[in-house]
């Protein structure tokens, strides 16, 4: 028996595990498939990480290296290029690795911080051929920054998120030229400082509300045609525009990574893809906790710490038999707020609430009710599904509740 | 001098390859692409048909039943995935209950085995998501499916294994008839031999003519499909066809014996022998009938689409004789080629003992393959007794499909062995899962750059130009 498992050692696996030994857990191990902590942070070498949590600009090695060391001081145990294929629900993880095989661990507490995948292009259903050249923008970052391989030299990228614009920029240090980045929604999904930086910086057009409609080239992709899309997202005839280039980069969106936690039997959010969980970021499977990229997707490290870090301490909690007085509270959204983290609220104590908008909003309220009932209000001038947003609720404004609706109303 | 050349490595060519290895005769693949298995056999319905589609009489009716038939002991010989699921055709109307009840007769005379005529009732026990619309239903309960590239690697692993030559990238230009056979050239070098079977799908017409025999043509015809994360591999458990009618058999829904769901093909006639581009209106075509089929497809759970060339013959049937002395035409092989392909090779072998191939029993014939899956389908126990004797099975690569570094240089060291990612991905699976090699690529393009001890910029995703890496970091690019 084990207290406590962490699936995954990237930002969210470490900081989870910092967190619960610096709560008293002393049989801690992290298993991560990777050769190195670090995760994805590995290959984001460029700067940016820690702005809001250490008041500092660190690159992705430098953030994780911070954690790292801290790992490796606490004595914290890791076991390296292991892969969970299994966690039951009464969390018996099984994994397997090179030294030990097929190995099970029996844990008090599991945490689980798998992070995401990129979308792949074969959700598209993009027309044309099948040639090479055609990578999701994080298989481009990892080739470009840890093994120092080029991807292309001509490069359209597709889907304007963070990981898209990240790798305009790169390539075109690199000597590429990265001819449009090309957005099907009428607005970017990545960060606006990123924007700024990575593509208006380096005059790489940005092509809100187009598509890439066909694939050319047998062997090699030799160019690809896109075209201005309309309201419902459909490809508007006439607009169609060939662009001559080598490699499709797609930034097409990230996918929470959480076929082990289907297999414990874990309830997940639609909106999300990842599980629904209370503000100690408990899942359904008592015991069972998520952070970080697997349980939503964030667009800043910072916050997948501190998320870590509540899933840290909230397992440690939960290993020390810690009890609280029990209130059961279900947070509902209207649509124009997509989600919240947390879905469920079980303790009357104050909570962050995180959430994310569907659409680009201006001059709007966040509303949260209780019934008829106002119980916070909040007034912001901009909110954009690129960007997360959160508000803290008083522990007690939330007596006698037994749902809370999250609206956006005019302000 | 070769005794046989067999032009093409799709699963024609190599169930022909792996009946004649039995035998004392030295036998060479030729296969123009960079891989085994590299056209219509990689992408089709991945189907063995019960038999009751084609005509009677033809030689598609007799080969499709006969094949089918032999199909689940070569699939055992050769470790090769198979999984008799059964097949329903379905019908939602009185004029389809008409076409079921000709297609359930025309089965009986083919000779297939155990079909009958189902209810609504009877079709939603087995089939619990099938569209309510659907009245009845032709079951033909010696369906099955296959994995159709395994089956061939396997094939052409094991005539390997029992003698047999592959030239990859061999793309043949001309044959000259010699004194004792033929010699046949591509552009780069020539191979003798004293017999030819012309395995060639799209291409068939034109090696026949490089023969001489000018008496039929091949259209491509292009079939689209959409396949779906393994998630959805349990919505059926049968293989779900239409109705057929004059536009064709429709679009399918079928289990995978790998786990995914299956849907497609189109069926579009075109020029372009190489052109496997989808389009969107087969997209949508595929996504509406599909729907009509059975409820709640999850086509936001897609992993991937791509295209296949079914290699349709002018004559309707077939097309398997010897036009010209020690010259044997396997042409025009569409479905049901992929299931009749065990007794097509018996056939050919026939053909060319007409022709005056002299057949002695090879002495230490194998007929066993090791299973590519062996492996992935083995019990923790096993697997770790693996693991002790070699450390590398127990790191893995691809995440999605759970496939080890083990098995990937396994695969990279058995006949045929794969040379680039597209190869790799069809012998292990690794890149087949829901990320689609995002993760596990650039970890299989070192292993291959290693193993075939060339630079990474050299690896290739299927041969040809198809360069997967086009320089290093920090050097001058051209603009």
């Amino acid at each position: 028996m084990t207290d406590l498992v962490i699936i995954g050692g990237g930002p969210a696996g470490m900081s989870a595990a910092i967190a619960a030994r610096k709560k008293g857990i002393k049989d801690i191990i992290i298993l991560e498939r990777d050769s190195s902590l670090g995760g994805i942070l590995q290959q984001c070498i460029h700067n940016g990480f820690g702005l809001h949590k250490f008041s500092e600009e660190m690159t992705g090695p430098e953030y994780a290296w911070r954690y790292e060391k801290e790992v490796k001081e606490l004595g914290i145990e890791y076991k390296l290029n292991t892969m969970v294929i299994d966690i039951s629900e009464d969390r018996v993880v099984t994994a397997t690795n090179s030294e030990d095989g097929i190995f099970q661990i029996q844990a008090r507490a599991v945490i689980l911080a798998m992070g995401c995948r990129e979308r792949a292009k074969g959700a598209l259903n993009i027309s044309g051929t099948r040639p090479s050249g055609i990578y999701s923008a994080g298989t481009a970052q990892k080739l470009v920054n840890m093994e120092g391989y080029m991807p292309g030299k001509k490069v359209v990228v597709l889907g304007s998120g963070d990981i898209g614009l990240i790798m305009a920029r790169r390539m075109t240090l690199e000597g590429a030229e990265v001819k449009a980045v090309c957005e099907l929604m009428p607005y970017s999904g990545g960060l606006a400082r990123n924007i700024e930086q990575c593509l208006n910086d380096f005059s790489i057009p940005l092509k809100l509300s187009h598509t890439v409609v066909k694939i050319h080239g047998e062997n090699r992709v030799e160019g690809i045609t896109i075209a201005r899309v309309d309201e419902r997202r459909k490809p508007i005839k006439g607009t169609e525009e060939y662009i001559e280039c080598d490699t499709l980069l797609l930034s097409v969106g990230l996918i929470p990574e959480n076929e082990l936690s289907k297999s414990a039997g874990i309830t997940l959010d639609a909106s999300t893809n990842g599980a629904i969980v209370d503000q100690d970021r408990q899942t359904n499977c008592e015991g069972i906790f998520a952070c970080g990229n697997v349980l939503h997707v964030h667009d800043l490290v910072d916050f997948v710490s501190d998320e870590a870090e509540i899933a840290g301490i909230s397992a440690a909690d939960y290993i020390n038999n810690v009890c609280e007085e029990k209130i059961n509270i279900n947070v509902k959204t209207d649509g124009k707020i997509r989600y919240t983290i947390p879905q469920v609220i079980t303790k009357k104590k104050d909570v962050t609430v995180y959430f994310r908008v569907s659409d680009v909003f201006r001059n709007k309220k966040i509303c949260v009710y209780d019934g008829k009932r106002l119980v916070f209000s909040k007034k912001k001038a901009k909110l954009a599904p690129g960007e997360m947003e959160s508000i803290k609720l008083m522990g007690d404004m939330l007596d006698n509740s037994t749902e809370l609706m999250f609206k956006l109303e005019e302000a | 001098m070769y005794d046989v050349a067999i032009i093409g490595a799709g699963v024609v060519g190599g169930m022909v390859a792996r009946t004649l290895s039995a035998y004392n005769l030295k036998i060479c693949i030729l296969e123009k692409e960079n891989d085994v298995a590299s056209g219509a056999t990689k992408a089709n319905s991945a189907i063995v048909h019960a038999g009751f589609d084609a005509k009677e009489g033809t030689l598609k009716a007799k080969l499709n039943v006969e094949g089918s038939k032999m199909m689940e002991k070569v699939t055992k010989e050769l470790g090769v995935k198979y999984k008799k699921n059964g097949s329903l055709v379905i019908g939602f109307n009185e004029e389809d209950k008409l076409a079921i009840e000709e297609l359930l007769e025309r089965g009986k005379i083919n000779g297939v085995e155990g079909l009958r005529i189902i209810e609504k009732e009877e079709i939603k026990k087995l089939e619990p998501n099938i569209s309510d619309n659907v009245t009845v239903a032709l079951y033909a309960p010696t369906g099955a499916i296959v994995c159709p590239y395994e089956l061939c690697i396997a094939a052409v692993g094991n005539a390997m294994d029992n003698g047999a030559d592959l030239k990859l990238n061999f793309e043949v230009s001309s044959i000259e008839k010699e004194d004792e056979g033929y010699k046949i050239c591509s552009e780069k070098e020539s191979i003798k031999a004293k017999f030819v079977v012309n395995a060639a799908g799209v291409f068939s017409d034109e090696i026949a003519k490089m023969a001489g025999d000018s008496s039929f043509t091949i259209t491509p015809r292009r079939g689209q499909y959409i396949l779906l994360d393994k998630e959805c591999g349990n919505l059926v458990s049968h293989t779900i066809f239409r109705t057929p009618s004059k536009m064709g058999k429709g679009i399918l829904v079928s289990p995978t014996v790998d786990g995914n769901l299956l849907t497609g093909p189109t069926s579009v006639d075109i020029e372009d022998k190489e052109d496997v581009s989808c389009t969107p209106e087969c997209f949508e075509k595929i996504i509406k009938e599909a729907n009509e089929n059975v409820d709640g497809i999850p086509y936001n759970k897609t992993i991937t689409s791509f295209c296949g060339l079914r290699a349709t013959g002018s004559t309707g049937d077939f097309i398997i004789n010897s036009p010209t002395h020690r010259f044997i035409n396997v042409a025009a092989i569409e479905s049901p080629g992929l299931t009749a392909s065990p007794a097509i090779a018996e056939m050919v072998k026939e053909l060319l003992v007409n022709e005056g191939v002299k057949l002695t029993e090879k002495e230490n014939y194998n007929p066993f393959r090791k299973a590519m899956h062996a492996f992935r389908e083995a019990t923790i126990e096993e697997k770790n007794e693996v693991i002790k004797k070699d450390k590398s099975f127990g790191r893995i690569i691809c995440r999605c499909e759970g496939v080890s570094e083990g098995e990937i240089l396994e695969a990279i060291r058995t006949n045929p062995k794969p040379t680039d990612l597209d190869g790799v991905k069809r012998r292990t699976r690794a890149q087949m899962g829901r990320c689609q090699g995002g993760f596990c690529s650039p970890y299989i393009i070192s292993l291959l750059a290693k193993e075939l001890n060339i630079p990474c910029e050299d690896v290739t995703k299927f041969g040809k130009g198809s360069k997967l890496i086009t320089g290093r970091t920090g050097e001058e690019i051209e603009r």
